[in-house]
């Protein structure tokens, strides 16, 4: 048997959460170190496991597959494909900022890092899962640390708020989903959670137009679509930095990665009976996210409807079922999971330096916090779809593959993107330059991890921008999987 | 089927009878043996004893290839019953822990020999297949229960408890018993296995045993704090002394649920043409199971004292497990079997905590569980396991039972209903989720105040933890002796 490093890179978080849990609580270094060991390990697994997946080859790679209950056709089916994969590695990439951002975290740390280390496995699972059963299995794990570390480690004013509004919206999401699952498991007639076999189950038209929404938009809820994204913004402004950096960057991929996974490729002509209604939505996203984001005076509130604009890209290029599209969008999922990881955790540092998020009494922070702000012209320009950097080679392919299919609707959506220019040069030219107040002369600038996190993250974006042959390839290989079942090639 | 002769085997069938018997002469022994501060160890002993009895009965009293009815007709020895006598001595055996140090003072002899006696008739509840015999293990099991929701009778909310579960007890039993003797004189025997031919022959008036069915199903529904049969439960939980409860809400009503399960599949099976009186029966609890869990889960949301809170909650569970019951198919009799395995441990540590909460701050308040993850990491742990496992999140056990359930009914084209299960869910998970938060984010004055656990508690939760972590993971055992249970019965 191989070494099982999907399992290895799943299940690394949870063994460290686990540890952490039995370690006195006062052992808040050693809390610490576990815990960024944990994610270092996660990571360059993750990182070999990218390097080493063979393109030309194709489908799904590194997989393990243990009966689980076979009784009811449930078993431990683990792989990776192109689409997959990039996400793999983008959790990994969060999941290690992320533990670096909160090394100053002082209120029960042990309690903190176990609760980020479970929601670590869960999103790894999800995104390595071949099985149906084990998908809900680690998509419903993350439930509790989310609304707990919301809760306890956010942003006082509106965390209780916040963290129920986020955890019922999407518990509500996941279990219609799973009510359509489970239809599609007794009227596959297979006995089987496998979706590998599922895929060849040959749902009827009927059964799939019925059901396609149900399994769709129950995963998307968690993707932000609108009109069920406002769990969103409100989430992510209550969430302490990490988790709004894991809920925007990989959290909200694991939703609209689902939505591609369950619904689309296994309800194609459900997927095409509705494509047009998620276009419509997915488009009021990119631009009313944008537009809200463009008003807002909250720094964190502006990044965080920048995240419901995004996400509609993501959609619309799920809902184009084209090649362009479907590639565009599996290139999004992981430049936007960078990018705002990236947007939170600057966010997070300047909150944490000046007590403020209030983007008018903000200003110059560019003198005393250059790392931030050099990070976040990156991430804006990311964001804006620039050339050279990973937001375009995600974006323009989303826009082709929409063209193709709505041209109107599409040249609607470029207005979000003009927008999303506009809302970026406003944080940027207010917050990071302009005049510092005098009581911020004194922060301190960004430590050690901070800039370390900085320039992961920036260097990633830039690297496929510049390469995007490192990844393009790989999403396109798992597109070519969804087109087989989608139809059109 | 016909009752098998005498046959020293049949010895094996009732094995665990007998080890309660030995057990509960033993426990009165060593109260009268033991002074006064010795006899806190008579948990010990009726815990460890439990244990023996669980292990000798899964040894020597196993199903494979001798079930059937066995003692006359009284009992059938299956993997139904065998299912349902684990659960009764694992349930007893916990409380027995739980009981410890929860502040009985004195009387240990006589508590632990009312526990035992109740889970003796619980036992015999799991394998009834006479009307005689399901009769006298229903009042076996119930009246050692109001004795013991009254035994703190200094606390005046405790007697109250006992006297209000013992009123609605016995007038909810005298309506069953009612409906059984009716059902004997319609169909000639009491042997619940000799009746589904004579119902299914025709002869009988329909309207006549629908009036029978919802006789009994007055009494099956109190054991079991189905609407409209819950209204004692909140009261009852709240005034009894808490370990009490938590045998109460877990092993007393999968008990019930034995006799419910077993009782409706064997005189009421689904029967071509339809409709027949299957028919009714299903619609008739599918109607119970949504408005258990609507009213179980919405009143819950307005709860502030802890033990009513879990006793709604306990309530609504009750509803999911009827789904499985309603869905009346192999998967869904296994999904049922397979919640109540799930929610014995699950509702037991709730409990647990509950006592040892309550033991230490003195109240049973929502709002004493404030700065509870500061002041004991452990035991706020254990709470959220519980909750979470109660509101059916993985790994934990209640998520594989919910979705078996759920399954089950969309199995069974009753989509709806597993959307009202699933509308409940979620109600249930903000009331959960509450609490966690209050134990997690608030503050206490006296937060930094240790918390001390005995060891008895400590070995309690460690067990139900792991056991809702492993029935959550290795699913398969347990589901495997759910399906051998369902099976039992159509088979």
């Amino acid at each position: 048997m191989p070494f099982p490093i999907l399992s290895v890179i799943v299940f690394t978080p949870l063994a460290a959460g686990l540890l952490l849990l039995v370690i006195p609580a006062d052992r808040k270094t050693e809390v610490r170190v576990i815990s960024l060991a944990a994610a270092a390990i996660s990571l360059l697994l993750s990182l070999w496991t990218f390097i080493n997946y063979s393109i030309s080859a194709g489908g799904y790679q590194f997989v393990e597959h243990v009966p689980w209950l076979p009784a009811l056709g449930i078993s431990y089916y683990m792989g990776v494909d192109g689409i997959s994969l990039p996400l793999v590695l983008l959790t990994g990439i969060v999941v290690f900022c992320g533990v670096m951002i909160s090394w100053g975290v002082e209120d029960r740390p042990r309690e903190y890092y176990a609760f980020l280390m479970f929601l670590a496995t869960s999103v790894f699972g999800v995104f390595v899962s071949l099985d149906l059963f084990q998908l809900f299995f680690f998509f419903e794990i993350a439930v509790f640390p989310k609304y707990l570390m919301i809760v306890v480690w956010g942003y006082p004013k509106t965390r209780e708020y916040g963290g129920m509004k986020l955890t019922l919206y999407l518990f509500i999401g996941s279990v219609v989903a799973l009510v359509g699952a489970l239809a599609m498991y007794f009227a596959s007639g297979l006995h089987t959670f496998d979706l590998l076999a599922l895929e060849k189950a040959g749902f009827s038209t009927a059964f799939q137009r019925i059901w396609f929404p149900v399994v769709f938009f129950g995963f998307a809820v968690l993707g932000g679509i609108f009109p069920f994204h406002s769990w969103a913004p409100d989430g992510h402004v209550a969430a302490p930095t990490a988790v709004s950096m894991l809920l925007a960057g990989v959290e909200m991929k694991v939703g609209a990665f689902a939505a591609l996974r369950v619904a689309i490729s296994l309800l194609p002509d459900g997927a095409h009976y509705w494509s047009w209604l998620i276009l419509v939505l997915a488009t009021i996203n990119v631009v009313y996210g944008a537009f809200i984001a463009m008003i807002q005076t909250d720094f964190k509130y502006v990044i965080g409807f920048s995240s419901v604009s995004h996400m509609g890209l993501v959609l619309i290029g799920f809902a184009t079922l084209n090649r362009d599209g479907l590639t565009g969008a599996g290139m999004q999922m992981f430049s936007h999971g960078v990018m705002t990881a990236l947007f939170f955790a600057i966010v997070g540092m300047v909150y944490d330096r000046t007590h403020t998020r209030d983007i008018a009494q903000l200003g110059g922070l560019m003198k005393r916090l250059p790392w931030a702000g050099v990070g976040f012209i990156i991430g804006g320009l990311v964001s804006m779809g620039m050339p050279g950097f990973s937001g375009f080679v995600a974006e323009f392919p989303i826009f082709m593959g929409f063209w193709q299919v709505a041209p109107i609707l599409a040249v609607i959506a470029v207005l979000g993107v003009v927008i999303t220019a506009a809302y970026i040069f406003r944080v940027i030219g207010k917050v990071f330059f302009g005049e510092l107040s005098p009581e911020y002369e004194k922060i301190e600038p960004e430590k050690p991890l901070d800039k370390v996190a900085i320039g992961l993250l920036s260097l990633t974006m830039i690297g496929l921008g510049v390469l995007p042959g490192l990844m393009v390839p790989m999403i396109s290989s798992g597109v070519n999987h969804v087109l087989s079942l989608v139809g059109g090639a | 089927m016909t009752a098998a002769a005498y046959d020293p085997s049949m010895i094996l069938a009732i094995l665990p009878e007998i080890g309660l018997i030995v057990l509960g002469v033993l426990v009165l022994a060593f109260d009268l043996a033991w002074k006064e501060e010795r006899r806190r160890n008579i948990g010990w002993v009726s815990s460890f004893g439990l244990l023996v009895i669980a292990i000798l009965t899964a040894v020597f009293s196993h199903p494979v290839g001798n079930s059937g009815l066995v003692w006359g007709g009284m009992l059938r020895w299956d993997w139904l019953s065998f299912v349902f006598e684990m659960i009764a001595l694992a349930g007893a055996a916990i409380t027995s822990l739980f009981a410890m140090d929860s502040g009985l003072i004195g009387k240990r002899g006589e508590f632990y020999l009312l526990l035992l006696a109740s889970t003796f008739g619980m036992i015999l509840m799991g394998g009834a297949a006479d009307l005689v015999m399901l009769f006298l293990a229903i009042e076996m099991t119930s009246i050692p229960l109001y004795v013991l929701a009254g035994f703190s009778y200094k606390d005046a909310r405790s007697t109250e408890s006992g006297f209000k579960y013992f009123l609605f007890g016995a007038t909810t039993s005298a309506v069953m018993l009612y409906g059984f003797s009716l059902l004997a004189g319609l169909t000639g025997t009491t042997q619940i296995y000799q009746m589904a031919p004579v119902i299914q022959s025709g002869g009988l008036p329909l309207f006549a045993l629908i009036g029978v069915l919802m006789l009994i199903l007055v009494g099956f529904s109190f054991k079991i704090s189905a609407v409209p049969f819950q209204f004692w439960a909140p009261d009852v939980y709240e005034g009894a002394p808490t370990p009490v409860a938590g045998f109460l809400s877990t092993a007393s009503k999968a008990a019930g649920f034995a006799v419910l399960i077993r009782f409706l599949v064997a005189v009421f099976p689904a029967a071509q043409p339809a409709p027949s009186i299957h028919t009714y029966w299903v619609l008739l609890l599918a109607i119970v199971s949504t408005a258990t869990m609507i009213l179980g889960n919405v009143l819950a949301l307005a709860q502030k004292n802890i033990k009513r809170l879990v006793a709604y909650s306990s309530i609504a569970q009750a509803g999911y497990i009827l789904i499985g019951v309603v869905a009346a198919s192999g998967l869904g009799i296994s999904g049922s079997v397979y919640y109540l395995i799930a929610y014995l441990l699950t509702n037991l540590a709730a409990f647990g905590v509950i006592t040892i909460v309550g033991r230490m701050t003195g109240s049973d308040d929502v709002s004493a569980y404030a700065g509870l993850s500061r002041r004991s990491p452990g035991l706020a742990l254990v709470l959220l396991v519980a909750f979470l496992s109660l509101a059916g999140i993985p790994p934990f056990g209640g998520f594989f039972a919910k979705v078996l359930v759920f399954a089950a009914a969309v199995d069974s084209h009753l989509v709806w209903l597993a959307v009202v299960g699933i509308i409940n869910s979620v109600i249930a998970l903000y009331y959960y989720l509450t609490v966690l938060k209050v134990a997690y984010l608030y503050r206490s004055e006296d937060e930094t105040r240790p918390a001390a656990i005995s060891r008895p508690w400590t070995i309690a939760l460690v067990v139900c933890v792991l056991g809702i972590i492993v029935i959550g993971t290795l699913i398969g055992p347990w589901f495997n002796w759910s399906t051998l249970a369902a099976n039992s019965l159509f088979g």
